[in-house]
């Protein structure tokens, strides 16, 4: 009798601190619904799109010489502004997380300025710098340097789109890690730049990989800040997406969803490697947690390494 | 203090000339040009009938957008956390989609979805509503915009909550609603707040995947950052730079409003500051 009472006031328990089957139901149904309308639903429309006048169609698009040079820049811009950004974000973790100095906070709200900046003001300050109006323009004309209306302009706009991407999932993670490794490689006689080769590098290598991938795919996605300072010369001065937009602005749906096609796949791949990154990471993260605790800090670090 | 580790100087002056160079100088050039006009000038640029149209667009869809993401985002990092179900880890990664998915990818596709020949639009027309090429529109690409900020923001932070807590509340007799709201919804409330206010932040200035789908219908469906566009192409350049400050003071105003939020969070969660 009270064994079937205890019982009754246990599963009352459980019932209490879990939702009941049904709500369970509907939330997951609704939330799937949502995902399915608005993520599924529009990727699988480029596809569909991108191939409904068949596949040969799609391959013409694709080969057309203005699609090649709009690849062609697409990755030479991200070839250019990702690495940029690579030796920023090192260098601005390294600074910020490493040592403690006056403004550091305003420092770190500057480094992610950029993100809160809208693309078409991005866009806009450097034609205000380099344009034909702008500061240096009259200066650039009489050289004969194009920097606005050109690619040195989207590569400069793309710099300032992607700019926080790497050092912002740097200065966590090396936060997080503190200095004591580093400390211990230069005591031991390590120069600086060993130190940072052998002992952080290690350390900050999926954070590294991840702020990598994110800052690429923005790169080459980039739309509105590179879209007022290309000026849309075909050839010339168009990227993947400026080129999607002119052929979906001529009526050339197919072609335009063909040439989006390319950058949706992109950001599939893109998805995918964060996914293996977190995999990786949360992995190493584990194997630290089931390590016996007699010196947590060194192992983690230790461990992150693998 | 003697610093043991070196490079301090070399790293935080190459930072800060970087940063100066990409981003401070740019900046400064779009506030100085602006002191060139005089400030009737200025008033007139940033409170034309057709600039406070825009605003009202811009805010009032961004507020929207942010609020149903607040709503969907909740209910999307709950089910990611709190239930087991086939294809999870999939649903999970797709999340971050409106991150990875270029802009205009974006607009394109949605404008293809929600037009009235789309497979979504079909089926709407019939009773006489149009999701594309009007103010829906606009809402419904800045929801696709801003779904990642609130599920990411509000995810880690339902995973750390304590089930002891839950546990003690349904000890103690209260029902699974009141748990949620008077122990659950408080302790995630913070990270909420942040997620609305980086989906809204994201949502004002976002460009290429509205442009598609809005329409661009002066007075109705043109939003702000277009029209620096459209000021730009008439060689306005003082009207776009008079524009373009106001949007930057408020994305600033609104960067520092997600900083305090952010500490706030982690001094809730108890984490140093």
């Amino acid at each position: 009798m009270s064994d079937s009472a205890s019982h009754q006031l246990q599963s009352k328990a459980f019932s209490q601190i879990h939702e009941p089957r049904w709500v369970k139901i509907s939330l997951i149904s609704v939330a799937l619904a949502f995902m399915f309308l608005f993520l599924i639903l529009p990727l699988a429309t480029v596809f569909t799109e991108a191939l409904r006048k068949g596949f040969d169609a799609y391959w013409a698009a694709l080969q057309e010489p203005d699609a090649w040079s709009a690849i062609r820049l697409t990755l030479l811009t991200a070839a250019i502004a990702v690495p940029l950004n690579l030796v920023f974000g090192i260098s601005a973790a390294w600074a910020i997380a490493k040592y403690e100095f006056r403004g550091k906070a305003f420092l770190t709200t500057l480094v992610d300025l950029p993100f809160s900046v809208s693309p078409v003001v991005a866009g806009l300050i450097y034609v205000l710098m380099f344009g034909a109006q702008g500061w240096f323009g009259p200066w650039l004309q009489a050289q004969d340097i194009k920097i606005i209306f050109a690619v040195p302009g989207i590569i400069l706009a793309t710099v300032f789109v992607t700019f926080p991407f790497i050092a912002r999932e740097l200065i966590p993670l090396m936060q997080a890690q503190g200095n004591d490794e580093e400390q211990a490689a230069v005591v031991l006689g390590a120069t600086g730049w060993q130190t940072f080769w052998y002992v952080t590098l290690p350390n900050i290598k999926w954070g590294l990989i991840y702020g990598v991938i994110l800052c690429n795919a923005r790169a080459m996605g980039e739309f509105g800040a590179v879209s007022v300072v290309s000026g849309h010369i075909r050839g010339q001065t168009n990227t993947m997406p400026l080129h999607v937009e002119i052929l979906y602005n001529e009526y050339q749906s197919a072609a335009a969803f063909a040439v989006a096609s390319l950058l949706a796949l992109l950001a599939l791949v893109t998805l995918a490697l964060k996914s293996v990154v977190e995999w990786r990471h949360a992995r190493a993260l584990n194997a630290v947690a089931d390590l016996p605790p007699e010196n947590p800090h060194w192992s983690f670090h230790n461990d992150l390494t693998h | 203090m003697k610093r043991v580790l070196p490079g301090f100087n070399i790293t935080l002056g190459f930072t800060l000339i970087y940063l100066s160079l990409i981003v401070l100088i740019p900046l400064s050039a779009l506030v100085l040009k602006t002191f060139t006009l005089t400030w009737d000038q200025f008033v007139l640029a940033t409170t034309s009938p057709r600039v406070l149209a825009s605003y009202r667009l811009t805010f009032g869809a961004s507020l929207l957008a942010a609020t149903v993401n607040v709503v969907f985002g909740l209910l999307v990092a709950w089910v990611l956390v709190r239930y087991e179900f086939f294809g999870k880890k999939f649903i999970d990664a797709l999340v971050d989609l409106p991150f990875a998915l270029p802009t205009a990818v974006a607009g394109i596709s949605l404008t293809a979805l929600l037009a009235n020949n789309g497979w979504i639009g079909k089926l709407f027309e019939p009773f006489g509503i149009q999701l594309a090429f009007n103010p829906t529109g606009v809402v419904i690409a800045l929801i696709f915009i801003g779904l990642p900020f609130v599920v990411r923001t509000v995810q880690p932070v339902l995973e750390d909550t304590e089930k002891e807590l839950e546990e003690a509340a349904a000890c103690l007799g209260a029902t699974r609603w009141q748990t949620f709201t008077k122990v659950i919804f408080p302790a995630i409330a913070p990270a909420l707040l942040t997620g609305f206010a980086m989906a809204f932040a994201r949502a004002i200035g976002e460009y290429g995947s509205v442009i598609f789908i809005a329409g661009n219908m002066p007075m109705v469906s043109e939003i702000t950052p277009l029209l620096i566009i459209s000021k730009l192409e008439q060689y306005d350049y003082a009207g776009a730079t008079a524009i373009a400050l106001v949007m930057l003071v408020i994305s600033f105003v609104l960067l520092l409003v997600i900083n305090a939020l952010q500490a706030w969070q982690r001094k809730r969660s108890g984490a140093p500051v």
